[in-house]
């Protein structure tokens, strides 16, 4: 049984088709990957399993259907996306936007001790937290984006490209982050241009081509297959 | 010097229900970058509905204290706003949330003249006039000559604005309100119901121009179907002055907007020698506008759109 089923998702903009009817299966725990080229339809899957954009198919949650739900509610049942850019309120303090995280939770003392969390996760952002998010550095900013949806308590936590216009330096402690957070229990669908990086981190992967799913399988046996090798892996 | 006291003071006054309206403006473009030009309006019919609510009081209980019938015109006022501004973002601007921004803006013009017609055919052409009911005290001080009205409007004003200086920066909702402003899909994501938020948001600035209505009723001791005209341009004014979209500027700038308007009607005769007389008190409001919108359309406190996350 698995954690999400995703059926014949279909995003399109205009007339243009994103995403062309793909199949997506991940399992309580797993640390799962999405990679492919620029433009293939990364992005816009996760906009569609968070009812950002219109999309047609169906999205199974935990055994109930999201297609057509509000982005609150979803978020609300557990589905927590960190967007590409990272999507962090600038003119709000740190603490603010970890507080932000915590919206739709009400257990007061489980936020206190998920934020002392989150703070060793990320003792950076405690020592910035009255700081406004705007002035930290790009890297400051991926790790609260991503300690900011930890908040949430997410079942399912999506990250869309995590390391985008960060130094390798800082990309790698984001990636080690990403690894502890999934060996927690948290199940994770990643979404990487970086191939090799994603694929090093995650059990499964699916590869995506212009809209659909053209490859899928064990992480490792991906890793050596020629045909990532040469397209994804530049060997 | 009487004339620089007495002017400051009739600023102030004006300055801080300007900024209660003015509020209202800031809050609503902050979150959806619309311009909701039936705000006045609102203040207006908050007017109308307390007038009417004091008359009928003081018809069935002539011997309730003035304080107690004015105190129930404004608790009546006040929810009625609410919901009628409810009303407004639900008829008139959220079908076209996601329209080019033009629409909105003509259908806020185009509310702005129902509900002034509205009110027209309601409470007629007339003036209606506010009873003597509040306290009539008269203080001089440093020259000025000051009332009990303008200590009550200036000292209500300011506990209203610090409650909602609380509110916006203190509580979650307030919290949820400034990251629904940054980014309304990054506030979903956190499971922020949107459209709850801006519903809120046009029921508070409602609940804030419904006072400051009845503050300008009283001050001026009449209320008129059209007096929500000129009233939300200049409270629109005072909130491009502080920076549109920032609430503390708005205060600011309803309050500096006041001041400005006050001291220039004072002095206006001695400035022209004696050509342009203190009738022309609504031009200074619109020079203050011009000036900003060419010299610093970001306003005083008004950040550039760069910093924006």
């Amino acid at each position: 049984m698995s954690l999400l089923a995703v059926r014949g998702l279909r995003v399109a903009y205009g007339g243009i088709q994103a995403v062309r009817g793909i199949d997506l299966d991940i399992a309580q725990g797993e640390l799962v990957c999405l990679i492919g080229p620029n433009g293939a339809g990364k992005s816009s899957t996760l906009r569609g399993l968070m009812g950002l954009v219109g999309h047609e198919g169906q999205v199974h949650f935990d055994g109930a259907c999201l297609t057509g739900r509000a982005t609150h509610e979803i978020a609300t049942r557990g589905i927590a996306l960190v967007p590409e850019g990272r999507g962090i309120f600038g003119r709000l303090t740190v603490a603010e936007n970890l507080a932000m995280g915590a919206y739709s939770r009400r257990d007061h003392a489980a936020i206190r001790v998920d934020m002392a969390h989150v703070h060793a996760l990320f003792p950076r952002l405690e020592e910035r937290r009255d700081q406004l998010a705007g002035t930290l550095s790009g890297g400051e900013q991926q790790m609260l984006a991503i300690a900011r949806a930890l908040m949430g308590r997410p079942r399912l936590l999506l990250l869309d490209e995590p390391s985008m216009g960060l130094a390798p330096l800082m990309v790698r402690r984001i990636y080690e982050t990403v690894t502890t957070v999934a060996r927690e229990g948290v199940t994770i669908l990643l979404v990487e241009q970086n191939a090799h990086l994603a694929l090093r981190i995650s059990q499964r992967a699916y590869v995506m081509e212009s809209g659909s799913i053209s490859l899928s399988g064990n992480s490792p046996e991906l890793a050596m297959d020629t045909r990532i090798r040469a397209a994804y892996l530049g060997e | 010097m009487d004339i620089l006291a007495q002017q400051l003071v009739n600023g102030l006054v004006l300055g801080s229900i300007y900024a209660l309206v003015a509020l209202g403006y800031t809050m609503v473009y902050g979150i959806l970058e619309l311009i909701n030009f039936a705000h006045g309006e609102v203040t207006m019919i908050g007017a109308m509905v307390a007038l009417t609510v004091i008359g009928a009081l003081l018809g069935v209980f002539p011997q309730l204290p003035g304080l107690v019938v004015v105190l129930g015109g404004v608790l009546v006022a006040i929810p009625a706003c609410m919901l009628l501004g409810f009303g407004i973002e639900k008829v008139a601007y959220r079908p076209l949330r996601h329209a080019p921004r033009l629409a909105p803006l003509i259908t806020a013009i185009g509310m702005s003249i129902v509900l002034q017609n509205a009110a027209m055919l309601v409470w007629g052409r007339q003036y209606v006039s506010f009873p003597p009911l509040l306290p009539q005290g008269r203080y001089v001080i440093l020259g000025a000559q000051i009332t009990d009205l303008q200590i009550f409007i200036v000292l209500l004003s300011f506990t209203i604005m610090g409650g909602l200086w609380l509110l916006v920066e203190r509580s979650r909702l307030g919290r949820a309100m400034r990251a629904t402003a940054q980014s309304r899909e990054v506030a979903q994501l956190m499971g922020v119901n949107v459209d709850r938020i801006v519903s809120l948001t046009f029921i508070v600035g409602s609940g804030l121009a419904a006072v400051a209505g009845v503050m300008v009723s009283a001050y001026y001791g009449l209320a008129h179907y059209y007096m929500g005209f000129m009233l939300g341009l200049k409270a629109f004014s005072a909130a491009v002055l502080g920076g549109i979209g920032n609430i503390v500027g708005a205060m600011l700038g309803g309050l500096l907007l006041g001041i400005i308007e006050a001291l220039g009607a004072g002095y206006i005769g001695d400035l022209t020698g004696g050509f342009l007389g203190s009738h022309y008190q609504d031009v200074f409001a619109f020079f203050v506008l011009i000036t900003v919108l060419v010299f610093r359309p970001s306003g005083l406190l008004g950040e550039r759109v760069a910093n924006r996350a």
